[in-house]
């Protein structure tokens, strides 16, 4: 019988040549006649060891990474197809320490199916979450959901269930779930691979919301830089449909869903939901005005739910395995896992799914095995280019909400970029700024004139050109960005600016005896 | 442009919700750009003023109005990849091209655009010419690729 080998199909995976090296060992198991078959499965995430080739045995699946095209003709010599010794042998997959000090809920499948197979799907829990929505009213749903304790992964942190309460309780002939997929924040990719590595289980999310709340039709707002996402969405979209998991008269319970994809265009606002709205909708993203909440007035002016692709991913899994199970995990009100990603200057970096509660210590050292450039980590980005940058002396607090929060930090979306001691903490406060510039919708002032005036205060500072009172005026113009712009865009920026003013003042030239910064 | 060309995508997208989105990729996925002699066609079939067309145009950094290269680098600029020192790395496209950003090389083969982020982060810095994503890119690299495409 063939052996089975992997070879991950992630888009990352890819952008390390994991195509070539599949190419290449399917050509030269030929050319030794050997009989394999090779099954493009998702990626476990540990993107360090990418291209990570497995192969099927009788002792589980054993890993060899990460494998260039040289490495090729020696794993044959070595007869990896059996499992033998080679310079690269890393073992069973499923022991490796990355792995197996992770709770892999949302994640369980991923790396391990080959993310179009809609057996692989339901041979591994796939569709039972929907099986079981199927029987139950939207009010047990929505109890179910908001039971787990989900908040929205997208980086708001509002709880699902309370959100889909809302849009079940409005009497409407339509009604939407819109799901964010424009994961536009440096350091994540957590969206990315789930849509790349398990796209069913997000339609099996979608669809239970749209039982949840009586809406029949759905959007994915991909963003543009996901080509790859895209292709694997539309592919699943069209095999669920065939399978009647989507469309009409969905397993034959009388009730229909049917699901497109748009193509978002390159706009980081578009991540804000109202602005997200607007783009669907065919408009310039600009944000909206709060009230009215889009899961009263949202898309076309009808009841939409609007989640991020994790909440969303999460639901089978919740439905499957009941509220309780995934509500057990976790501290205090951030219940469940958070899907953690390493970036930036790490020398492991990857998807961790963990409980909430683990500090970021044990984050870029356990697990990402300290700063890739060997030197010292001086600071951490913690959420995407909103979120604060943590210095060291705050690396041991817990990651969850209500501790972050505390700090002026957010989790955020849960990525996590590492700097080592070479970054100039005023240049990236310069560059959260111009971020801004670049990025805002332009709708509210504090956003449109306060990133680039902001850019030009940091100039002055930097420049030592009347410094103390430079400094204050940053201090206050964050202040009215904080509290007078529309959105998160113009209201957070001031968070990573002003974190790496408090934590690395000596980056700004600024003395801190003389000020009380 | 060849207006029976628009007016098929046009046509494709008319009476879909929200249509405007998906018809201008439609359209720059065959054009390569958004020719602006499309916009008085658009503005008649769509129901909305060139002005409007002309703001949802400018409003989105993927859409362009200006023939590109044959190949399209883009450089992700976002923290992720500038913790693994992309600053050098943008410098060294750029002199390598002889063009800043938002510019094309003088045989037509290359255009350049910096990108917020391409997912890529865990193998940073990432760029993505047309629609491949290259990961860890070191100037040797670049050196490999720019022949490879050129």
């Amino acid at each position: 019988m063939a052996v089975k080998i992997f070879v991950p199909i992630d888009s990352t995976s890819l952008s390390l040549g994991a195509d070539d090296v599949a190419d290449l060992i399917a050509a030269t198991a030929k050319k030794r006649n050997i009989d394999i078959t090779i099954i493009r499965n998702g990626s476990r995430g540990m993107f360090w060891l990418e291209p990570l080739v497995e192969v099927e045995t009788d002792d589980g699946r054993l890993a060899y990474g990460p494998i260039e095209i040289n490495d090729v003709d020696s794993l044959f010599d070595c007869e990896f197809y059996l499992g033998g010794q080679h310079a690269k042998y890393l073992g069973q997959t499923e022991e490796l320490a990355w792995l197996k000090k992770q709770e892999r809920l949302t994640f369980a499948r991923t790396g391990i199916t080959d993310p179009l197979s809609i057996g692989d799907y339901i041979a591994h829990d796939g569709f039972n979450g929907l099986l079981k929505s199927l029987k139950m009213t939207n009010q047990q749903i929505v109890d179910e959901v908001k039971e787990s304790g989900l908040r929205g992964r997208g980086g708001a942190a509002f709880p699902t269930g309370i959100k889909w309460q809302t849009v079940l309780d409005v009497d409407s002939d339509q009604k939407y779930i819109v799901c964010n997929a424009d994961e536009g924040d440096s350091g994540t990719y957590s969206d990315r691979m789930a849509m790349e590595n398990d796209p069913f289980m997000l339609i099996e999310g979608m669809v239970i919301a749209g039982l949840a709340v009586n809406a029949d039709h759905g959007y994915i707002y991909l963003r543009s830089e996901y080509p790859h996402a895209l292709v694997t969405l539309n592919k699943a979209i069209k095999i669920a449909e065939e399978n009647n998991y989507l469309g009409k008269n969905i397993l034959n319970s009388g009730k229909n869903f049917t699901l497109e994809v748009r193509r978002a265009a390159g706009a980081y606002i578009c991540g804000e939901e109202t602005s997200l709205l607007e783009s669907l909708e065919g408009k310039r993203g600009l944000v909206r005005y709060k009230p009215p909440l889009p899961a009263i007035k949202g898309l076309f002016g009808k009841p939409t739910v609007v989640n991020n692709v994790i909440s969303l991913a999460t639901i089978p899994i919740i439905m499957s395995k009941g509220a309780k199970y995934y509500a057990d995990f976790g501290v205090g009100r951030s219940k469940g896992t958070l899907p953690i990603q390493l970036a930036g200057n790490l020398k492991n970096t990857g998807l961790i799914e963990k409980a909430f509660g683990i500090t970021l210590r044990e984050l870029l050292y356990d697990f990402g095995g300290g700063s890739a450039s060997g030197k010292k980590i001086k600071a951490v980005q913690v959420g995407g280019p909103l979120g604060a940058f943590i210095a060291e002396e705050h690396f041991d607090i817990e990651l969850d909400y209500e501790a972050y929060s505390k700090l002026n930090a957010v989790v955020g979306h849960g990525g996590i970029v590492a700097f080592d001691e070479t970054v100039n903490m005023a240049e990236m406060a310069r560059y959260s700024f111009e971020f801004c510039a670049i990025e805002s919708c332009g709708k509210c002032t504090p956003c449109r004139i306060g990133s680039t005036r902001g850019m030009e205060v940091i100039d002055k500072i930097t420049a030592n050109d009347e410094q103390a009172k430079n400094v204050q005026l940053l201090e206050n113009l964050c202040d009215t960005m904080v509290n007078g712009s529309l959105c998160a865009m113009g209201g957070m920026t001031p968070f990573p600016v002003m974190s790496a003013l408090k934590y690395f003042p000596k980056d700004f030239g600024v003395d801190t005896n003389a000020s009380d910064t | 442009m060849n207006e029976i060309n628009i007016q098929a995508h046009i046509d494709k997208f008319k009476d879909t919700p929200g249509g405007l989105l998906p018809l201008m990729h439609s359209i720059q996925d065959d054009f390569g750009y958004i020719p602006e002699e499309s916009y008085p066609l658009i503005s008649q079939s769509m129901n909305l003023s060139v002005a409007e067309i002309h703001g949802f145009v400018s409003f989105y950094h993927h859409f362009r109005t200006k023939k590109t290269g044959k190949n399209i680098i883009q450089v992700c600029r976002a923290e992720s990849c500038q913790a693994m020192n992309v600053r050098h790395l943008e410098q060294y496209i750029k002199n390598k091209l002889g063009i800043d950003y938002h510019e094309m090389t003088d045989d037509q083969k290359f255009s350049l655009e910096p990108v917020y982020c391409l997912g890529n982060c865990a193998c940073s810095p990432s760029i993505m010419i047309n629609d491949e994503v290259y990961g860890r890119v070191t100037e040797e690299k670049v050196d490999q690729l720019i022949k490879d495409y050129k």
